[in-house]
């Protein structure tokens, strides 16, 4: 964790809507170093998504530079597992999943044995020929993960894969998740509205302001890898810490909510 | 998901089978009616009469040559006229200014009659194959463009973020995102062309061809042989019926992830 992989100078996002402009995203200074399993936290409109979206090369920054240290040739920069149903319904498990790597047109032999190593991984492997619809929501979620995963790129970006999510299969999921990641150890970027989860999987925390959205602090989570979800959950640690950035946050969810509530009356 | 129904057969089985039972019965009752004098037999021959007809003319030859030249007809009519539409419908979806700039043409020119315009085809492309060939590229063109317009428009935003964020290029995106999002809304196109295409042939031959099912029909009137008129007319309803199948059945093909929901 020594290089930086992602720097953010004054980045900032401005929206400019009917009713006039929309800040979602307050210039923002950052540096995320290679291999973090980084976690942004905040409040509903916090400008999060946007955050990722730009970084995704989905959207582009209002102001400020965004540098994102070039991968080896060949390998993609970023992956994104986005929030909520994204797989192509037209297309086979193994067909989502492979996607990346045909845009890439990579051999088909390779192809297969990547794509058949993680679709194993994420315990799919007998429904390589299923379509979407006839998988559960987890088991889409799976598939989406494996599909950013074959596509090996340096960084991961993931928009609150698990939120539509039952309890018990998050955490099945967040288990899975570190199990594969723990395999590359790629920097990660993951956003969040659980303190829960951000506490089990990351190594370094962003609480952000609701509207507009801003850094409102960064903490670190020592606990050290690889990392149990239940074992973690049970230290006493793990709920000082969960408590402690609960404290950050809460004061933006009030805040969130009285804008939420000022705007509608 | 097969549930077993009525007879022992499948859901699925009971459906198709019913969509082939109706036109029999009403064929049925047709018969009877017919026979028992409840009908004009001047202006409605009995169907055992039409098929006598129709075994003559099998015999003879001559309702082949009629069909097939309608067939040539409508398959390149339809290939003329689906395909640009396919890949212009789609690219509308795609391109927001193509669809600025190609729209106010196509609402303008699509409530226009399509039988309205064949004098004007005609004296474009001549008594020939291609002036019939234009009529039946001009009624498919129509259906396909527009639902394979709104098929992609009808796509949600997130997989085009995904084939973005995977790097696909304009070419892969059309193939992968935009042409299997919009399928089930062309296909539904492409059976309501086949529908205008078949009654664009049968006009269009009734007025300036001397082969053809619409030729054929034509030429009945003159000759006041009803039962080649009705010859005709099954001919061309079977037709629909068997084209609307085999779209069906693609359809079962290529689009399975939009069935048994």
């Amino acid at each position: 964790m020594s290089d930086v992989k992602i720097r953010l100078r004054d980045l900032s996002k401005v929206f400019s809507t009917r009713s006039g402009a929309f800040t979602a995203l307050e210039p923002m200074t950052l540096d995320i170093p290679s291999g973090c399993f980084f976690m942004i936290v905040g409040p509903s409109g916090c400008g999060k998504t946007t955050l990722l979206r730009i970084l995704a090369g989905l959207d582009t920054p209002t102001s400020g530079t965004l540098e994102i240290t070039k991968p080896a040739a060949g390998r993609p920069s970023n992956s994104m597992v986005f929030q909520g149903d994204s797989l192509f319904p037209w297309m086979t498990v193994f067909e989502n999943a492979a996607y990346g790597l045909r845009m890439r047109h990579r051999p088909e032999g390779e192809i297969k044995d990547v794509v058949g190593h993680y679709l194993q991984r994420t315990g799919l492997s007998r429904f390589h020929n299923s379509y979407p619809h006839q998988l559960s929501g987890g088991m889409r979620q799976r598939v989406s993960i494996a599909r950013a995963f074959a596509n090996d790129p340096d960084i991961l970006l993931m928009d609150e894969p698990f939120s539509a999510l039952d309890e018990q299969n998050k955490i099945l999921l967040q288990e899975e998740l570190l199990r594969i990641w723990e395999e590359t150890r790629k920097t990660v970027m993951f956003i969040t509205h659980s303190v829960d989860e951000a506490v089990t999987l990351g190594d370094r925390i962003m609480i952000m302001t609701a509207h507009p959205g801003r850094a409102k602090q960064i903490v670190d989570v020592p606990f050290e890898r690889p990392r149990r979800v239940l074992e973690l959950r049970a230290k006493p640690e793990y709920g000082e810490l969960v408590y402690s950035i609960w404290g950050h946050l809460r004061d933006e969810v009030q805040r969130a909510r009285a804008l939420d509530e000022g705007s509608a009356a | 998901m097969k549930k077993s129904g009525t007879f022992g057969l499948s859901q699925d089985a009971v459906e198709r089978l019913l969509n082939f039972a109706s036109p029999l019965i009403l064929l049925l009752i047709w018969e009877l009616c017919a026979r028992f004098g409840v009908i004009d037999v001047r202006f409605f021959p009995a169907p055992s009469k039409i098929f006598t007809q129709f075994m003559v003319m099998v015999e003879n030859g001559q309702l082949w040559k009629h069909f097939w030249a309608s067939m040539q007809r409508l398959f390149w009519g339809f290939l003329f006229g689906g395909v640009p539409a396919l890949m212009l419908g789609v690219a509308m979806g795609l391109s927001r200014p193509l669809r600025m700039l190609v729209e106010p043409i196509v609402s303008a020119t699509y409530p226009v009659p399509k039988s309205a315009i064949l004098p004007l085809v005609l004296l474009i492309f001549g008594l020939g194959e291609s002036s019939k060939i234009v009529m039946v590229g001009i009624g498919i063109f129509f259906p396909i463009v527009i639902n394979a317009m709104a098929g992609v428009l009808e796509i949600q935003k997130i997989y085009f973020d995904v084939s973005k964020n995977f790097g696909a290029s304009r070419w892969q995106v059309f193939r992968t995102v935009a042409l299997p999002g919009a399928m089930p809304l062309i296909l539904t196109g492409v059976k309501l062309g086949i529908g205008m295409g078949l009654v664009l042939i049968s006009i269009a031959e009734m007025v300036g061809a001397k082969s053809g099912l619409g030729f054929m029909m034509w030429n009945a009137w003159e000759i006041l042989s009803v039962e080649t008129m009705y010859v005709g007319l099954i001919v061309i309803a079977v037709l629909g019926i068997v084209f609307s199948q085999i779209v069906t059945e693609i359809e079962r093909l290529i689009v399975p992830w939009k069935q048994a929901r």
